[in-house]
């Protein structure tokens, strides 16, 4: 499956330029905030309610306990970032297994793996993933699983189409008569193939974290040790008719992003030809 | 015989009589205007023999009344008792009650229902009473206006324990023999105070009108008060400004809204009405953790804090930097002790004498709110700069309590009240009899100390003042060394509400059992 004008079909678009090139600042900016801001998002440098461009040194304003807005954006991207991928990669893995399972052993073991799919898709994601990290208690580790356990069953749904129309192709008879096994054939033979598809919801996917962790964050239920860009802005909310530059900014960054990644996943999803990313 | 005597004798003789008594009341005084008042968090309940929540008392507060009423000064006053006496050493107290008052249902309040709140109901409901009681050898009546005290050992403060807070005087009639916490009462309770209960629709208000029958001349002057559920601070406060709402209490707005608040037209800002609640904000620090139990740690933890930016940015100078574990409205207060300024090189140098290797502390913030989280990320920067590694815990109330109650923390943000008198409201927090699983309300650090104790002892037995004050002294200077807590604030509540509003707060528990006695002009 190698398409060698897929960079190419990719990057004839403007927006896709566009949006690479705002991923790219900000996990730059994330990778190097211990360089740009060695004392960490929580510092208290300034005066609290400091408007943007009042002071050189915060250049984006403070918050109320006048913590530096901009050095909140550059950590909150980290944390942001991370949590977004990993738990893409935690909803990816067990919607990949199931998926996989159940498409290409079908049968019973398949209609028992689509029902307990449909519990999870049936309950609303995200006061699923409240609950869970409420339960837990919220640190970086329930906040990654809550957003894998709620994000998984489309991947499911998705690898198990993908697999129970590939599994009765030639080459999948063919491996079978030479006798490799079934674990080997769904993941070394079935799997590659399903490879775009997947790649496609995941980046989408990554989005859609982000948006959960803020989301969580916002409502006081993301990791208090850990700056993030929905907590910036939850801690906003009460103080919005005299801070105005509190939750506009990391808002702004958190729609950026998102925006980007979604431009991303769509490019991607055109130039890989694939129609089952689409939402 | 005055009216209020022809109303008692009409009331026992039959129900309807009173009802037809209450229009002429009504007429006969100069009444008017509601008041609308801000209730944060909606209480549990308000029957206050049962739930001691800050919102179950200022509710319930206006509705029961205590034998006493305390000033700002914590001088008291009468109420139900008309007057009272204390033998010199302390071993008997005497209470003469007032005649001619009624209950909100008509029936009159004598000495039995004193005798039976106290001795009965409030011993098993209220845990601070059950304090109290330990040192009573017996309550008994001497006739229907006359109650004894027989002491077993002296206890000092045992005159400040009759507010209305701490011993709400509740209906025999309505509970002997029944299942206090079941009983159907409760969510309708019935008192003496000048203002009773109406309406309560959850989640929305609570309704009080005014009691018809009260037993003091010309009270109360409003018809009705309204507490308004609204369960956002920010909601609060335009509650306020849209002309909702007339009184915000203390602690009902986020601090960084008063002074937007404060300036509008026909408002008024006062900050009293806590002096018997006496509040004091500290953190708990856990005497049985590996590191927090070394008392170099504890002093470090003491010099690492910045007080003065959590007052100026968490509370926006709405606190007091305390320099004594005593709130300086309880009695014996001294400043002439340890001091512990910030100074974070030598809270380093103490933490490498204790050896404190950066293993993490956890800390537990106060989920409160806004403020507390804010005062909790100032904290944590402090404490970084010394070098201490710390950790929030992220929790919410029931998980606040549970965690103190088990223990299970490290440092914790918490603040109480201390209610005038070491006695009632410190002792509490430092005593080892007091180190009791499962309550986030009591010695909570888990500190033991032999002299410390000892002290407390003798300090609740003396009836002397002189001695009192020395001995309380020497429990201070103790404190201030050994550190089992970290004292950090006194809290400033200060109220809002509309100019027009007078004699509001007239007592040292506010709002608590002034409403009843407030104008509207």
């Amino acid at each position: 499956m190698t398409r060698p004008n897929l960079l190419h079909k990719m990057f004839s678009r403007a927006d896709v330029w566009l949006a690479t090139l705002v991923l790219l600042v900000i996990v730059a900016l994330a990778v190097a905030a211990p360089l740009i801001y060695p004392k960490g998002p929580w510092a208290m440098g300034g005066r609290p309610f400091l408007g943007p461009a009042g002071d050189l040194r915060f250049p984006l304003g403070t918050d109320t306990n006048g913590r530096n807005i901009l050095a909140g954006l550059i950590w909150g991207g980290r944390v942001s970032l991370v949590i977004g991928l990993v738990s893409t990669a935690v909803a990816v893995s067990i919607g990949v297994l199931i998926g996989a399972v159940a498409g290409y052993a079908g049968g019973r073991v398949d209609a028992a793996l689509m029902r307990f799919t449909e519990i999870f898709q049936v309950v609303p994601g995200f006061a699923l993933a409240l609950v869970l990290v409420a339960v837990l208690q919220p640190s970086a580790g329930s906040i990654v699983l809550a957003i894998g356990v709620v994000s998984w069953p489309p991947v499911t749904r998705l690898v198990r189409a993908e697999f129970l129309s590939l599994r009765s192709r030639d080459f999948v008879y063919a491996a079978q008569l030479q006798g490799q096994s079934s674990l080997r054939i769904m993941f070394r033979q079935i799997l590659p193939n399903v490879a775009s598809p997947i790649i496609v919801m995941g980046s989408l996917m990554v989005a859609t974290a982000i948006l959960l962790e803020s989301s969580l964050s916002f409502l006081g239920l993301g990791d208090p040790n850990r700056m993030s860009w929905g907590f910036m802005v939850g801690a906003s909310r009460t103080v919005l008719r005299q801070a105005w530059w509190m939750a506009t900014f990391p808002g702004l960054a958190i729609a950026v992003t998102v925006l980007a990644l979604n431009v991303l996943g769509e490019a991607l999803n055109d130039a890989l030809g694939s129609q089952s990313g689409k939402r | 015989m005055d009216r209020r005597a022809f109303l008692k004798l009409a009331a026992t003789a039959s129900g309807t009589a009173v009802l037809s008594g209450v229009p002429l009341m009504a007429a006969a005084q100069a009444k008017g205007g509601v008041l609308n008042v801000v209730v944060q968090p909606e209480p549990p309940g308000i029957m206050i023999g049962i739930f001691q929540n800050v919102p179950s008392q200022m509710v319930g507060g206006n509705i029961f009344e205590g034998l006493l009423r305390f000033d700002a000064d914590l001088k008291p006053h009468p109420l139900l008792a008309e007057s009272w006496e204390s033998a010199a050493d302390g071993m008997s107290h005497s209470f003469k009650l007032k005649e001619n008052v009624l209950w909100h249902d008509g029936k009159p309040f004598t000495s039995e229902d004193v005798v039976f709140s106290l001795d009965k109901m409030l011993r098993e409901t209220h845990p601070r009473v059950r304090n109290f009681l330990t040192a009573v050898e017996s309550i008994t009546a001497d006739g229907p206006y006359k109650v004894d005290f027989k002491m077993k050992h002296p206890f000092a403060p045992f005159i400040q324990s009759f507010e209305v807070g701490s011993m709400p005087m509740l209906p025999k009639h309505l509970y002997e023999g029944t299942d206090y916490a079941g009983n159907p009462v409760n969510s309708a309770p019935i008192g003496t105070g000048p203002l009773k209960f109406a309406e309560w629709q959850k989640g929305s208000f609570l309704k009080l009108v005014a009691n018809e029958q009260y037993h003091e001349e010309g009270l109360p002057s409003i018809e009705a008060v309204y507490f308004h559920v609204i369960p956002d601070g920010a909601s609060r406060a335009t509650a306020y400004e849209t002309g909702k709402v007339d009184v915000l209490p203390g602690g009902s707005v986020e601090y960084f809204d008063i002074e937007r608040l404060s300036q509008l037209p026909n408002t008024e800002i006062t900050t009293k009405g806590w002096e018997f609640q006496g509040s004091q904000c500290f953190l708990w620090l856990n005497n049985t953790s590996k590191w927090v139990s070394d008392k170099r740690v504890r002093q470090a933890l003491m010099f690492a804090l910045d007080r003065e930016a959590m007052r100026d940015i968490a509370f926006f100078g709405y606190a007091k930097v305390a320099p004594s574990p005593w709130n300086s409205s309880t009695k014996y207060y001294t400043e002439d002790i340890r001091q512990y300024p910030r100074d974070v090189e030598k809270a380093k140098e103490l933490l490498k004498e204790a050896g404190y290797d950066g293993s993490p502390i956890r800390l537990l913030p106060l989920p409160y709110g806004e403020t507390w989280q804010r005062l909790a990320e100032i904290a944590r920067e402090n404490l970084s700069e010394a070098g201490i590694n710390v950790e929030f815990t992220a929790t919410d109330v029931a998980g606040w309590n549970q965690r103190l109650g088990d223990k299970d923390y490290d440092i914790a943000f918490s603040y109480m009240s201390q209610y005038g008198d070491p006695a009632l409201g410190v002792a509490r927090l430092y005593t080892t009899s007091n180190i009791i699983k499962g309550s986030p309300w009591n010695n909570v650090s888990a500190f033991s100390n032999a002299d410390l104790d000892a002290l407390f002892d003798a300090g609740a037995r003396e009836v002397d003042e002189e001695k009192r004050a020395r001995i309380y002294q020497d429990a201070q200077a103790l404190i201030a060394e050994e550190v089992p807590l970290a004292w950090l604030f006194e809290m400033i509540w200060p109220t809002i509400h509309r100019a027009n509003i007078k004699n509001l707060i007239s007592s040292a528990v506010g709002l608590n059992d002034s409403l009843g006695r407030a104008r509207i002009e």
